[in-house]
């Protein structure tokens, strides 16, 4: 009888740990804002407001495709992907590589009789949609517009307090 | 008419060693030409995405340990410069081994950027020009050179059909050719992404396998044909080179030489280079026997007369 209680007990907290869950997830669906850290070398992390980008932007499958339950516009993809069913992956990150040319992206590129194939890595994926929807909505497009400079980045772009002595004009060729 | 035959004889000897010779030559011609390593690797330069950033010539000037720029390389400014009366824009150096141009065609009403560097030629005519063998077309697609070996002698800058190899003119003791190696010995060796690709924001640089690249370019053409000029450039050019590129608009408005031949450089030369063994087994002997036979009576007249003249 002990024993049984004790299996009931854990069933009624897993149900609402379960609900918990799915009140949160509810909840994250439409984050205000995104931090977008993956990729921090030469730039800093971006505060990305997702709440002004929903607004925006008006259909999720602009930057989600199929994934929001949204549908897709585009009629390539909606081959597949025209149900309109909500994924349990809506993350860039989830899809989109951080290492789009490691050793087994690169033989994933060999099988051609697969569908994404020729998918973006996640920076990639992150500066063409970004880029080109701020491109035609004029939004912010310089590099810095979006994410500073780290002290890193300065080196290497030889700009800031690296930035070369003499600033003539190059003797090329 | 012992004179009429000899000359009948040589004739009839000079036409049939002409064919015997012609004959291997025709063979070697359609020898065929190498078409790459299997497995060679490229890259997919997709000028669409390109948005002029220069991060790849930042990334490329560290990977490659080359001297601190003139200008930084966000100052987009250096897209203004032009060379020799603004007839050319800037082009690869001994401290840049790729350089971005931009360009503006009519029909865009957006600027195109342009990454030029080495293309990694399936046959490079550098490496076939190299009379020193500094160059070497690796398995892995790199085209790459031993800089130790180099005598400066610049035939590969006048044989490069995209005008790559740059010269260490700033070195006054031992100058050589310097050039984009794909960041063989850091990272293509290893199979990673050279410098450059792994930078690029926009992911307008796809690196893999140049056979999947082709797919993928073709992928790309054939979902939106109207956003690609239906051709890939670097895919018959010159044989074929490692770097790819598709585009919006005509190459030959984004500086791209749209006049080069679709047969490797070194097919110009591969005739004749393949006589040269032929000529010089056959010709002495062939000729040694020719000059026998012709002196034979000659001898024996020049003998006689020899003799007449002592009779006399």
């Amino acid at each position: 009888m002990f024993v049984a209680s004790s299996w009931h007990l854990r069933g009624v907290l897993l149900i609402l740990i379960s609900l918990l869950l799915a009140v949160t997830s509810y909840a994250m669906d439409a984050p205000e804002t995104i931090e977008i850290d993956a990729l921090t070398q030469y730039y800093q992390r971006v505060e990305f407001n997702h709440q002004l980008h929903v607004e925006v932007a008006e259909d999720c499958s602009v930057c989600h495709h199929h994934t929001t339950g949204t549908g897709t516009t585009d009629p390539y993809c909606g081959k597949c992907h025209g149900q309109f069913e909500e994924l349990d992956v809506v993350s860039c990150a989830d899809c989109h590589s951080a290492e789009p040319f490691s050793a087994e992206s690169i033989h994933r590129q060999s099988q051609q009789d697969l569908f994404h194939v020729d998918m973006n890595g996640l920076k990639g994926a992150y500066h063409q949609n970004c880029l080109g929807c701020h491109q035609e909505m004029d939004g912010p497009t310089g590099c810095q517009d979006c994410h500073a400079r780290t002290e890193l980045g300065d080196e290497l772009y030889h700009s800031g307090k690296f930035a070369p002595k003499s600033t003539g004009q190059a003797a090329s060729h | 008419m012992s004179k009429v035959s000899r000359r009948k004889f040589l004739a009839g000897g000079l036409a049939g060693g002409a064919a015997v010779m012609l004959a291997p030559a025709e063979k070697v011609l359609a020898a065929g030409s190498f078409s790459g390593f299997p497995d060679g690797m490229g890259v997919l330069v997709d000028l669409t995405r390109c948005v002029g950033c220069r991060s790849c010539e930042a990334a490329c000037n560290k990977e490659q340990q080359l001297p601190a720029p003139d200008l930084p390389f966000d100052d987009l400014s250096v897209f203004d410069q032009t060379f020799h009366q603004g007839t050319q824009k800037r082009r690869p150096t001994e401290k840049a081994y790729t350089v971005v141009n931009r360009y503006r065609p009519e029909e865009l009403d957006k600027p195109v950027y342009r990454k030029i560097q080495c293309n990694h030629c399936n046959e490079p005519a550098c490496l076939t020009s190299c009379f020193v063998n500094a160059y070497t077309k690796t398995k892995e697609g790199a085209v790459i050179y031993d800089s130790s070996v180099c005598v400066g002698c610049r035939n590969c800058m006048i044989a490069c059909p995209f005008n790559v190899p740059a010269y260490s003119y700033s070195e006054v003791l031992s100058p050589v050719v310097k050039k984009c190696i794909f960041c063989y010995d850091s990272r293509v060796k290893h199979g990673q992404p050279p410098a450059c690709v792994e930078i690029c924001p926009a992911q307008a640089l796809t690196f893999g396998k140049r056979k999947d690249l082709l797919k993928i370019a073709r992928m790309r053409l054939k979902k939106s044909p109207d956003k690609y000029q239906q051709e890939i450039y670097g895919e018959k050019q010159v044989g074929g080179t490692g770097w790819l590129y598709i585009a919006e608009t005509p190459f030959e408005e984004l500086g791209f030489d749209t006049s080069l031949q679709q047969e490797p450089i070194i097919d110009n030369v591969k005739g004749f280079l393949g006589m040269v063994p032929m000529v010089l087994a056959i010709w002495p002997a062939l000729f040694t026997g020719f000059h026998l036979l012709a002196t034979k009576h000659k001898d024996h007249a020049h003998d006689d007369s020899r003799v007449e003249e002592e009779k006399r």
